[in-house]
């Protein structure tokens, strides 16, 4: 599904990635943990497309495909999706009106029909119900004063309805009560699905209780440093990041 | 001290000649003192940007020959001008038509004009010294600026509508201007609206003509709110590419009046709309919004005095500049509190995003305030839209232009969704979407 080879990132002449290795498997669900300052929403951006990234080396192939020649717009209608550790407000822009020009600005790059104005109500409420997302919310403009939970809460709505093969998933538990947890999990593994996968970025293991892994991965100064099954996300709760920070400037 | 000769430029000298001609053509000029309007302008000419009011807005420079008053036109050329005009065209409207700058009654609703409104043209008010033209010029510093005093100097034609107390119609009124022609000529007109005390009234106002015609539109409206009456005004201007339009708005509120006044541009080579307000009754409230959508060559000014002269007014000034390309935005706003003024709340903002690095946007902020319990204040930005939205945005599957669209149309969305008329607020948001799609 996904593969990206000796991924080398600088931002303004900060190496972030060094020669980054992973693999993501159909249908799998990886996460990455790892301590701060080590490159996570760094790889998530650069995967989604954000320009701001200089990538010097390396390539990221969704199918096959390289996308780092692609913008994060026909990156988003091959089938990668980022849900955002801040999901931005956009004021004026009514959260249906956007949602309607998403989906219909991928089905037309990827040359389907747009969807009618029934079909498309009918699936967003259906989403909504499962992930208790107020109608009320609906009609206010994106994001705008939606608590943090809320927030969240629309960036797996969004999922849902543009039903992406590539989801990362960039500290999606930050600033969530447990019931918002449960809810937006349950969100994510209805998703799970052959032909779909998962990145899944993450400090705490808490998450990961509610998203069981298939694989995770411990990054640190800009590369994957071990590999494991969920049992490693246990160990890292128990021992920290100590050792994965020792060699690290200061 | 030496002797100090005013030089006149050639458009100075050919707007005396074109005076002393048509003088002879003109209504009883009494009624507007034409003449003093004239002489006025006159000694001062054209403001140039030495003038503080004009600095942004150099009308001297711009204004290079004295185009001559337009003719009535035909029948036939007015239908065929007013046939591809499309500001408010979709709104249910009982209609009075200009074409270059004279009312057209074949293609008006006299005789279909909503209950309780009547509308007298102006040169019928003037030949018979109606009453209301002392209502003419509402606000005292309107008759120093001189581009009313040309407005009135060479005044053609116009109408004087007037709403019955307590009425309140639901079907607005659509002030439709439209140019035509093939040679270089100005307008002149004046619209008077009276509100009876409690009226409530609409009032939608669209401005056209053709590109690559230099036209002089040059559009006054006066307007009297009575006590608890409320007017709800939209303009849209549509002018064409090489236009010199210049507008102004003067409006006198009594006491616990409501204004909404909304202008959206995206036409004219250079335009300046001008708003003088008279808070002269207590608590009115004035909701003044501007939008401008700009592109190469552009500039558009839209200069605000608020003249705030009784307790508890509420002004709410809002002023969306769009730039794409090699343009000019200018916003100049001033709000005076008078010392009896207490209680006044007035908040001025002009926003400005810039599409491209070559446009630039000119602010000028200014209050006097001579009371001491008041809330004023003014704000303004100007910047580029924003990387991290556009990032999100694009992130979803919208394509650049697509998200970049979504963010303009956010942005001076703002100042026309508070327009109370839904088929007016609607006409807006065609005009900006039609503005970004041209845009491509």
């Amino acid at each position: 599904m996904l593969e990206i080879k000796n991924l080398v990132v600088q931002i303004e002449d900060n190496r972030i990635l060094n020669g980054l290795n992973l693999t993501v498997n159909d249908g799998e669900v990886a996460a990455i943990m790892g301590p701060n300052g080590s490159g996570k929403s760094t790889l998530s951006y650069v995967i989604a497309g954000k320009e701001d990234y200089e990538v010097l080396d390396g390539e990221i192939l969704l199918d096959g495909q390289n996308v780092l020649e692609m913008a994060a717009d026909e990156r988003a209608a091959a089938g990668i999706f980022l849900a955002f550790q801040y999901p931005l407000e956009i004021p004026g822009v009514g959260t249906m009106t956007f949602l309607k020009a998403c989906l219909n600005a991928q089905r037309k790059a990827r040359g389907e029909d747009e969807l009618s104005t029934p079909e498309f109500i009918r699936a967003v409420n259906g989403a909504a119900d499962k992930l208790e997302i107020n109608k009320e919310m609906l009609k206010r403009a994106l994001n705008v004063g939606f608590s943090g939970g809320e927030k969240k809460r629309m960036e797996i709505l969004q999922m849902a309805l543009l039903q992406p093969k590539f989801c990362v998933l960039d500290e999606t538990d930050s600033g969530l009560d447990i019931d918002a947890l449960r809810i937006v999990s349950e969100g994510v593994n209805a998703l799970r699905a052959q032909g779909r996968s998962f990145l899944v970025i993450t400090h705490y293991q808490r998450l990961l209780n509610h998203i069981v892994p298939d694989t995770v991965h411990v990054m640190s100064k800009g590369q994957i440093v071990k590999t494991g099954g969920k049992e490693l996300a246990l160990e890292l709760e128990a021992s920290g990041y100590a050792e994965y920070r020792t060699s690290e400037a200061a | 001290m030496a002797d100090v000769t005013n030089l006149r430029s050639p458009a100075e000298a050919g707007l005396s000649k074109l005076f002393e001609s048509s003088r002879a053509a003109f209504a009883s000029e009494q009624a507007i003192s034409r003449e003093e309007a004239f002489r006025f302008f006159e000694a001062t000419g054209l403001p140039s940007r030495r003038v503080e009011a004009f600095k942004y807005t150099d009308l001297r420079a711009a204004i290079t020959e004295a185009a001559p008053p337009a003719e009535a036109p035909s029948e036939d050329a007015a239908k065929a001008a007013v046939a591809g005009a499309t500001g408010f065209h979709e709104v249910e409207a009982a209609r009075l038509t200009f074409v270059n700058g004279h009312l057209v009654a074949a293609l008006s609703d006299l005789d279909r004009l909503p209950e309780g409104v009547t509308v007298t043209p102006l040169n019928e008010a003037m030949g018979k010294g109606d009453a209301r033209l002392k209502l003419l010029a509402p606000v005292e510093q309107v008759r120093e600026n001189p581009v009313y005093q040309l407005n009135t100097a060479f005044l053609a034609d116009g109408a004087l509508i007037s709403v019955a107390a307590g009425a309140k119609p639901a079907t607005p009124i659509h002030l439709r201007f439209v140019g035509t022609g093939a040679t270089s000529f100005s307008t002149a007109t004046r619209v008077l609206v009276d509100l009876g005390a409690g009226a409530e009234f609409f009032l939608l106002e669209s401005h056209e003509g053709p590109s690559g015609l230099i036209y002089q539109p040059n559009d006054a409206l006066d307007v009297h709110i009575g006590e608890e009456a409320a007017l709800r005004h939209s303009r849209i201007n549509r002018e064409g590419d090489a236009a010199i339009a210049l507008s102004t708005l003067s409006v006198r509120l009594d006491a616990r009046a409501q204004l909404e006044t909304v202008n959206l541009v995206t036409g004219a080579k250079l335009s300046r709309h001008q708003l003088y307000l008279h808070i002269a009754g207590e608590d009115a409230n004035a909701v003044v919004n501007g939008a401008a959508l700009l592109g190469d060559g552009q500039l558009a000014d839209s200069t605000l005095l608020a003249d705030h002269a009784a307790t508890g007014g509420v002004g709410r000034e809002m002023f969306k500049t769009v730039i794409d390309g090699e343009a000019t935005g200018v916003f100049q706003g001033k709000i005076i509190v008078r010392q009896g003024a207490q209680q006044t709340d007035g908040k001025m903002k002009s926003d400005c995003l810039l599409l491209k690095d070559e446009g630039q946007m000119m602010n000028k902020p200014e209050l006097e305030i001579f009371a001491d319990d008041v809330a004023c204040g003014h704000g303004a930005t100007c910047g580029a839209p924003d990387d991290e939205l556009l990032f999100y945005l694009m992130a979803r599957g919208l394509p650049r232009a697509t998200a970049e669209s979504l963010l303009v149309q956010a942005f001076v969305g703002e100042a026309v969704e508070a327009v109370t008329h839904e088929g007016a607020r609607e006409a807006l948001i065609g005009g900006i979407e039609a503005w970004l799609k041209a845009r491509g």
